[in-house]
Parts: structure tokens; sequence; C-alpha cells
């Protein structure tokens, strides 16, 4: 009997073969712990440090602490009501992000048309690419008085501030997606003559679409950077006023409170739109 | 008379190349038959096809689809790419439905136009597999959705470039055997793009010998005289499979060596 071998057994040939064993289900609480514990280590440490270099005589921004104490208020209720400026948090946000909504979702819609239009002819490729690629170098406060000047009123002038801004990457990422829409399909699309706005509803715009989502992806961020510098200018409702007359009432803990809202919703708006995007181009990559 | 499908004096040249690729190439192709185009990689055999396909314009010459000039892509010449050319965030049935949709909405009403979808899926046994995306099946299958669009088309001739060329040994006869039964069924003018002498030598009525490019024409046409259905365990000692299959390759490698090789 050589028990040591590690040759296989000859199988039990009579006996039925038992039904496969299950594999164990791979654990689902592992990745997450994995992906979750880093930053909560990482955040409370850098958090121990502001606080040691903030609790110092000299220091000129308040501790975490402090922050807690001042804006106890701000923090634990976002949704109080006062009356006037004297909201809370979320009414603020939610009225930067309908101001982004819009603003966005025009850039997005003449954005994608112009990108179109600008990957398919190659005379507005020409004409327009210089004009656009100049544009786009423009800061998008610069913007902000003109805007002003022509509108009057300070809620559309936020809102093509940002759609000024959210535009470009959006065009330019939409025409480079055009232009790269394969042969293979262009001739797939001849062959069963697919033309005119079927040809770029059925063809163009999926093909194109992983490109258009990295447009859009630009262009909500940059949005949101734009939103915060405007309002600090055109003041009302919103987070970056909210930001603006905190540090003329000098309330610095106010200041860092919105300051991790802002981030927050950036984030989020991020996630949101590459979601969109994972969505709507399932498939799209040719495999 | 004329024929079905005319060549003539078809000359094609790139842009910006001294040189024609193609030089008064010359062939004539009837109703039904199944013609197979061999030659060396780069001696112009897409670009052929590309022509017959009216993805390409001639630069001298022509080609005359029943009497009538090609002078644009449609539907009439259905082409099964190299590279399957399938519409990744389609399914599959979405595929050959939007060729169906596009093509024969005139003919066939939506109920009618669903059930010839199925038809031509059953027919390249892939109804299974209908409702999964491009990606998610295999490359001889992709090839099989790839003819079922293009059968779909209800096309005068079908036009395959190479459509079995990235397949392995196994699924390639499985495939060559479905091609085979369809032609017969549909009697189907084919014209078939290939680099193997043995698939050529088994599934076509005619084997056209392109010689080397630049300037490459037709240099030998080759009738196969074996009786239909074929089988292809049958065939492999047939004397007339091998001398078939002897002269394609004698033309290939011994008086139209492949000039890379030559060159190495
Ligand atoms: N769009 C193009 N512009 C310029 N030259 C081209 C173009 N397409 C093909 N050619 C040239 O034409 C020649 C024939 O190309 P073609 O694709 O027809 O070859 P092929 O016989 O199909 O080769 P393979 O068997 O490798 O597919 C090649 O030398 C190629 O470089
Ligand atoms: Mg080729």
């Amino acid at each position: 009997m050589n028990a040591v071998s590690t040759k296989p057994a000859a199988a039990p040939a009579v006996v039925s073969r038992p039904a496969l064993a299950a594999l164990p289900k791979p654990s689902r609480i592992v990745p997450v712990i994995a992906q979750v514990v880093p930053p909560l280590i990482v955040l409370a440490l850098l958090g121990l440090g502001w606080e040691y270099l903030a609790s110092g005589p000299n220091a000129t921004l308040p501790p975490p602490s402090k922050v807690w104490v001042d804006a106890h208020d701000l923090i634990v209720d976002p949704f109080f009501d006062h009356g006037g400026l004297d909201k809370g948090l979320f009414w603020h946000l939610l009225a930067s992000l309908q101001r982004v909504a819009l603003g966005f979702t025009l850039s997005a819609v003449a954005g994608v048309g112009l990108g179109m239009l600008i990957g398919s002819s190659p005379f507005f490729m020409r004409g327009l690419d210089p004009i656009f690629q100049v544009l786009r170098t423009v800061p998008p406060l610069a913007w902000l008085p003109l805007s002003l000047a022509a509108f009057r009123e300070a809620q559309p002038s936020a809102i093509f501030v940002i759609f000024i801004t959210a535009i470009w990457p959006i065009i330019i990422n939409t025409a480079v997606g055009v232009l790269n829409v394969p042969q293979d399909y262009r001739n797939v699309a001849a062959v069963i003559r697919l033309r005119g706005p079927m040809f770029f509803w059925k063809i163009v715009l999926p093909a194109a679409a992983p490109y258009i989502f990295t447009g859009l992806k630009i262009g909500i961020g940059l949005s949101w950077l734009a939103i915060i510098a405007a309002e600090m200018l055109i003041g009302g409702v919103g987070i970056g006023f909210f930001i603006w007359d905190a540090w003329n009432s000098s309330n610095l803990s106010d200041i860092i409170v919105a300051l991790v809202y802002v981030g927050l919703v950036g984030f989020m708006l991020d996630k949101v739109v590459a979601l969109a995007g994972r969505i709507a181009t399932r498939g799209t990559q040719a495999s | 008379m004329a024929s079905f499908l005319d060549i003539t004096k078809l000359s094609i040249a790139f842009p910006k190349s001294p040189l024609p690729v193609l030089r008064d190439v010359d062939l004539k192709i009837e109703r039904g038959e199944y013609v197979a185009v061999i030659g060396h990689s780069g001696c112009g055999k897409s670009t052929l096809l590309n022509v017959v396909a009216g993805l390409l314009p001639a630069t001298a010459g022509g080609v005359l689809l029943e009497g009538r000039e090609i002078s644009g892509p449609g539907p009439d010449r259905a082409v099964v790419f190299q590279n399957h050319s399938l519409l990744p965030w389609l399914t599959c049935y979405e595929n050959v439905a939007l060729a169906v949709d596009q093509t024969l909405a005139k003919t066939m009403n939506k109920a009618q136009r669903h059930d010839w979808v199925l038809e031509n899926l059953a027919l390249v046994h892939m109804t299974a597999a209908k409702d999964k995306r491009p990606n998610e099946i295999s490359g001889g299958m992709k090839q099989r959705i790839g003819i079922a669009r293009a059968l779909a088309m209800r096309p005068k001739v079908l036009l395959l470039d190479e459509p079995f060329g990235a397949l392995d040994a196994l699924t390639r006869a499985h495939l060559q055997d479905q091609v085979m039964e369809i032609h017969a069924r549909l009697k189907t003018t084919v014209i078939m793009i290939t680099h193997d002498v043995d698939e050529a030598v088994l599934l076509s009525d005619r084997i056209v010998m392109l010689t080397n490019g630049p300037n490459a024409t037709v240099g030998e046409i080759l009738t196969v005289e074996l009786e239909r259905p074929r089988d292809r365990l049958k065939l492999a000692a047939h004397p007339r499979f091998v001398a078939a299959r002897t002269a394609v390759l004698e033309f290939l490698h011994s008086r139209h060596a492949n000039p890379a090789l030559q060159a190495a």
C-alpha cells in the first residue's frame, strides 16, 4: 500500500459521480472592508494632525474640535430655514445644484450637437476648431462681467457661466468621438443604406458615446468649480455665496463645513455622470 | 449574353501610390455561382471585393450587376466583413434587425420582419444567443451573426471577405459546412475571399487566382469539377479534389510565390 503516492487513486468507476460540490462563494464583505478601512484610518490621522497643528496659540485656523462646537447647528441640521439667506446647507447646495443642472444640461445639448457637426463636417471643423481652441482657455469667471452686462440679472448670468465653462470639453470630446467612428461601422451603414439622421442616431451616437461621456464628466467637474466662484460674486442663496458670507463674518468653522460639503457634492456629481455613462455605453467597447 | 455579374477591365489605384493595386481585372460570374478569390496577402483581394460592394470607386473599368453599373453600396450586395463588424451596442437580434428594418421595410410589415430576423438567426443556428451582445459570444458565433445579417438582406450577391480567417480549424470546418448548406438551399451567388486552398476547393465552383500586386490581375481561373453536395471527408482523397488543390498550390507557391517571403 503506498499511501504517500500523489497519484490520484483510480476513481471508483462504479460509484455514480456525485453532484459537483458548490464552489465556496467569494466573500462580499472582505473587499468592502479593504476599500473602506484605509481611507478611514488616513482620515483619522489627518484629523489628529490638524487638531495638533491648529491648537497652538498662534494658529490662524480652527481645529476640528472647535469647528464641531462652532458649527454644530450647521452640521447636525442641514435642513433648517429661518428665511432670507439664513438656511441650512442643504438649501444652499440645492440652489447651486439647480443652477448647475440647468447650465450643464444646456451645455450638454449644445455641446453634443456642435461636436457632432464639427466631427462630421471638415468645413465646420476647419472653421470652428481654432475659435473653440482659443475660447476654451478663457477662465470661467472672465465671462461673468460680460454675462452680467448681457443678461442684467444674477441668475441667468450664473447659468451662462456654467454653460460656457462646461461646453468646450463636451464639444471637443464629441467631435473626436465622431471622427473616431470606425470605418467598419460606416461600411455597415453604407451597405444597408443608413443615412442622415438615422445614421447619426443608430451609428454615430452610440459609437461616440464613450467619448461624449468623457466630455460630460470633465464638463460637470468644471461646472461645479465655476458655480462656486460665480456665486461668490453674484450673491443670493447658493453654496458659493454662503462661503463668501461666512468669510465676511469671519466664520471660519462654517467655511470648513461648507468646503467638506462642496467636495462631497462634486465627488457625487462626478460619480453620477460616470454611472450614467456606464449604463448608456454598456457593450459599446468593441471586443 | 451578358453575365449576371460582369467585372470589366477593372483597375484600382489609391491616391498617393504610383502603381495601381489591381489592373485590368476581368471576371464574369453567373447567377448562383460560388466563386472563391485567392491570392497572397496584400495583393488586393479586399480591394476587389470592396469595389464590387460599392464601398470603393473603380479607377478605370467597372462592374455590372444584371447589366447595371455599380455606383455605390447597397443591400443587393451584402458583405460579411473580414472582422465581423457587428455593432457592439446592439444584441445579435438587433444587429440583424437593423439591417432588415432598413432594407426590407417596404416589402414586409413589422411582424413579418421580426419572423424574418428569427428565421435568419435560425439558419446559422444562433437562435439561442439572439439576445447576447457581440462581446458575449465567441468569434465563430460573431461570424455567423455577420452571415445571418448579410443573408437577411436578401442580397443578389453575397460577398465574403475571409469570413473564417480568424477561426480555429474545427469551427471553420463547421461554418464551411453551414455556408455550403445555405448556398445549396438559397442558390445565392457568392464571392468569397480566402487564404485557405482547401476551403476554396471545397466550397467553390470556380477559383480565381490573383497574381501578386501591385498591378495584380487574374492569373488563372480553375473550375472545380466536383458534384454537390460535397462531403469534406469523402473528398479528401478524391482525385479531382487533390488535382484542384495541387493546381492552386502550384500557382500560389511556385509560379507566384509570396513576394514578402522571396525578398526575405
Ligand atoms: N485605403 C488605402 N489606401 C492606400 N492603400 C491601400 C488602402 N487599402 C489597401 N491599400 C493597399 O492595397 C493593397 C491591397 O490591399 P487589400 O486589403 O486589398 O489586400 P488583401 O489582398 O485583402 O490582403 P489580406 O489578404 O492581407 O487581407 C495593399 O498593398 C494595401 O497596402
Ligand atoms: Mg483583405
